[in-house]
């Protein structure tokens, strides 16, 4: 079965079942890697993209959940050339080890400081709260979306 | 359908021609051989297996260590550019690939940079001698007068070649052996290493660009899962694999002993087979029956044991009758890798050779493991290194890799990528041993320590792929023509096993160590970060503000009385000062502050760390607002990369001390997600200050030495705090509540 899907701006043509959950396809049909297995479960956050301006786990999301709402990926904010401030604020930091969590944790500082530009260090840590890591970059973490929130933009 | 962006993105992997190019010896695979030609060279003693110019004007340099999330490429890069003066842009690295890198054995116990950083240092400045003396004798000048910069070798009076330039006039001038002989540059003289550069492999990450074996897509790639029985020791007894077969998108079932598996050609679709797949499957009622979680220290001491003297001195002498005895119990349970991303490999059976991706710690081992399973000859299997998520030691990695192995076969030529699910890697992977420990120890009424009696109970931490006798791979052990299992490796000290770390690292005149290898294994074990160092520093540091409490004095003083060693004195005073440590600061019931000291492995990284918490008694919560640790690391190739291992391990330790422990009842393991297996949250997580001593001694490695002396440092800010002694781990507030109820 055909879907249109409207990822970073684009529309695509996926061919899969309507019960596919959508981190397979950001993967594997539209080759995406930001996205990550993690859990399948909604646990983690590795998952996660912004589906309709909210927070996804997009593990936890069929393509018949998503319909017409725009997807963006890590990949849909910047690239290594043109990075997001957020992607650069992550680089200034060096707020990752493995790097496996850290599509999460960008994409859901995102959607924090969408919402809230200037977030205090609790907000930051509340806001990622229920985003897993494992290797102990917390507090570059918080540090990068700081700097992010409050460094102007190059 | 797919679009024009997956062709874009796939990832092109240059599969090549897999030459064998280095000579397998046997040799022991544990720690830094002493003297002479550094331990990596040894084996791998050609030049161009380490350095190689590339007609791009670029340079290649081997490591067979592994970029596990820790940094290392960078700091080899960092390295090579100093030693070989050429830009850091112009350098490529290439990591643990058995068909063209130098063999290293294993990336573990945070000795990369010891180990193939010392490699990597000899091969660039004999690289580099090499290519400055056929410069000089092109340009009829001496050596000595040459300038380097950037890989542009100018003479006095004007003539200039580049390293690619000299190198391509002479195809063999980079084909000698390492002598070792070449002189490296002085800690003085570095203007790369010691910078804390970024990380190479960074901005990728962060942006999406293809990193991880999770995103390898090669063509006509097909997607397996695997099913594991319910518990250990469960045989299948039926599978109705007809109802599987049949499953949209099935392309395989693999059935062969207990081992099952079933491939697809979606990934969605080969998740569902799984499901199907479990369903169809019945299992024996067989279990191996499992420790009482409740009495993990009383199950760990009644299995059968093999007891090892790990040190003794002064025993000829009779302890002192007039000092006071004190003794005391402590635990550490079972431990879980719970790397966010599940274990993945990509397998491919093509035209009688087999090439498997994995993000193991060891690519030589894993691949003889391999072709023992596989029965094939070891040059028809190559591994190749490539990131997974986070590697805090022997999780399900080279496991996965045979998985994805043995489902290649039965798809021959098409890869394969396989992905444990979450319940696979929490419950199959190898764990962390719980481990008990019993100090018992004289004082003096000056308050010296005047015997030291400790022993340690535990599994094997070494049970890695690679081990004679055996293999070490999950699926092998459930074949229908099964592999056994090595059996544990006797890893002398100071690295140990369950025993590394044991022997304290105070002055102490009469001491014994027994280290108990327990020789049953209810629940499968391997390394986990710092192997047994983890639980006796433990064990040894909570003791010891034990002991300073019974003598009066201050926990501080204490050690300091008990170590000579100057390095060891100055991390423990530099964490007090930064710290603002008050010798005889009481607890105020709520909140309280404990330190802690290690050596790692007696011969590494020191640290001392001195840990703050906030004791709710009502709901037995612990928090940990702050965290300071002195760290020596001797020479920091990249200040800023050692401090964010030295962070993690100490986010890891905060974890590991407060929540967690692999849930399981007497029959299987329980802890199969996150719910079940609770990790710190960003809300928990302590301000951290690290502060590295500032030193030109050889490096000594940041990977690991942070992490052993969190629990202790936590347990004895508690008991400052308290009053009360919390001696298991995890310090969870049911463990808190009983203990004021």
């Amino acid at each position: 079965m055909t879907h249109r899907i409207i990822v970073n701006g684009q529309p695509h043509q996926v061919d899969a079942a309507p019960d596919t959950p959508l981190l397979y396809v950001l993967r594997n049909d539209l080759g995406l890697n930001g996205p990550k297995f993690g859990c399948g479960l909604g646990q983690c956050g590795a998952c996660a993209a912004i589906v309709g301006g909210k927070l996804t786990r997009t593990c936890s999301v069929t393509l018949r959940d998503v319909g017409e709402d725009q997807i963006t990926t890590l990949e849909g904010l910047g690239t290594v050339e043109k990075p997001h401030p957020l992607q650069r604020s992550f680089t200034d930091e060096q707020a990752a080890q493995c790097g496996y969590c850290s599509n999460g944790m960008i994409v859901a500082a995102k959607v924090l400081l969408d919402r809230n530009p200037n977030p205090t260090e609790d907000d930051i840590k509340n806001a990622l709260a229920d985003q897993l890591c494992r290797c102990g970059v917390h507090n570059r973490v918080v540090r990068a979306v700081r700097r992010a929130a409050t460094e102007p933009a190059k | 359908m797919t679009n024009g962006g997956l062709s874009r993105r796939r990832f092109t992997q240059s599969l090549g021609v897999v030459v064998a190019s280095f000579a397998l010896a046997p040799r022991t695979a544990f720690g830094q051989a002493p003297g002479g030609l550094p331990f990596s060279l040894r084996n791998n003693r050609r030049l161009e297996g380490w350095i190689r110019l590339e007609p791009d004007a670029t340079v290649t340099v081997f490591t067979g260590k592994a970029e596990l999330g820790q940094g290392i490429l960078t700091a080899l890069a960092q390295i090579a550019t100093e030693e070989l003066d050429v830009g850091f842009d112009k350098i490529r690295m290439v990591s643990a690939d058995t068909s063209r890198g130098p063999d290293e054995q294993y990336t573990f116990g945070s000795q990369s940079v010891e180990q193939s950083g010392s490699a990597i240092r000899s091969a660039s400045a004999q690289a580099r001698g090499v290519l400055l003396a056929a410069a000089a004798r092109r340009f009829g000048a001496r050596p000595e007068d040459l300038q380097v910069k950037d890989g542009i070798i100018a003479s006095p009076d004007g003539k200039r070649a580049t390293f690619w330039e000299v190198a391509s006039s002479d195809p063999d001038l980079l084909r000698g052996d390492i002598t070792g002989t070449a002189a490296p540059k002085k800690p003085s003289d570095y203007s790369i290493v010691g910078k804390s550069i970024n990380r190479i492999d960074l901005p990728g990450k962060l942006t999406g660009a293809p990193s991880y074996v999770q995103d390898m897509r090669l063509p006509g790639m097909v997607f397996a899962r695997v099913v594991r029985p319910p518990r250990y020791g469960a045989k299948l007894v039926s599978l109705d694999e007809a109802a599987v077969r049949s499953l949209p998108g099935v392309v395989a079932v693999v059935r062969d002993g207990n081992f099952l598996a079933v491939a697809a050609k979606r990934e969605e679709q080969a998740i569902a087979a799984r499901d199907a797949l479990a369903l169809a499957a019945r299992w024996s009622d067989e279990a191996v029956p499992l420790p009482d979680m409740a009495d993990l220290h009383g199950e760990l001491k009644r299995i059968r044991a093999e007891t090892i003297v790990v040190g003794a001195t002064g025993q000829s002498e009779l302890a002192p009758d007039q000092a006071r005895r004190i003794s005391a119990e402590y635990t550490r349970s079972y431990l879980s890798h719970a790397s966010i991303g599940p274990s993945c490999a990509v397998a491919w059976l093509k035209d009688g050779h087999i090439t498997v991706w994995s993000h193991t710690q060891g690519a030589f081992p894993l691949r003889g493991d391999l072709a023992k399973v596989l029965a094939m000859q070891i040059d028809h299997v190559g591994v190749v290194h490539m990131p997974g998520a986070g590697c805090y030691g022997h999780n399900g990695a080279d496991d996965v890799a045979l998985d994805a192995a043995l489902v290649a076969r039965a798809v021959a030529g098409a890869p394969v990528k396989l992905q444990w699910m979450r319940d696979d890697e929490f419950a199959w992977a190898p764990f962390g041993p719980a481990m008990a420990m019993r100090v018992e120890a004289a004082l003096a009424s000056d308050g010296k320590i005047v015997d030291w009696s400790y022993d340690v109970w535990s599994n094997s931490h070494a049970m890695r792929p690679g081990q004679a006798g055996g293999v070490n791979l999950l699926a092998a052990w459930d074949l229908s023509a099964p592999f056994v299992k090595s059996p544990p490796p006797h890893i002398p000290q100071p690295f140990g096993d369950g025993d590394r770390n044991a022997m304290p690292f105070y002055e102490l005149p009469r001491k014994q160590i027994r280290n108990h290898l327990l020789l049953d294994t209810p629940i499968r074990n391997g390394s986990f970060r710092t192997l047994g160092s983890h639980g006796n520093i433990f064990a040894i540091e909570s003791f010891m503000d034990e002991l300073a409490e019974v003598a009066g004095i201050d926990p501080v003083a204490f050690r300091l009385a008990h170590l000579r060693d100057p390095r060891a004195r100055a991390v423990l005073q530099a964490a007090a000062d930064k710290a603002g440590w008050t010798p005889g600061q009481k607890g105020d019931r709520q909140r309280g502050r404990g330190l802690a000291f290690c050596r790692y492995k007696s011969i590494g990284m020191y640290a001392a760390v001195v840990v703050d918490v906030e004791v709710d008694r009502k709901t037995g919560v612990i928090k940990v607002p702050r965290v300071v640790m002195a760290a020596d690391i001797g020479l920091a190739v990249n200040p800023d990369g050692a401090k964010n291992q030295l962070e993690g391990g100490i986010v890891l330790a905060v974890s590991l001390t407060l929540k967690e422990q692999v849930g399981f009842d007497r029959r299987q393991i329980t802890s199969r997600d996150w719910t079940g297996y609770p990790i710190l949250a960003f809300p928990e997580v302590p301000n951290i200050e690290v502060i590295l001593m500032e030193r030109d001694d050889p490096s000594l490695g940041a990977g690991e030495g942070s992490l052993p002396p969190i629990s202790a440092a936590l347990a004895n800010a508690f008991a400052h705090a308290t009053g009360r002694r919390l001696r298991e781990l995890p310090m969870t507030p049911e463990r808190v509540k009983s203990l004021f109820s």
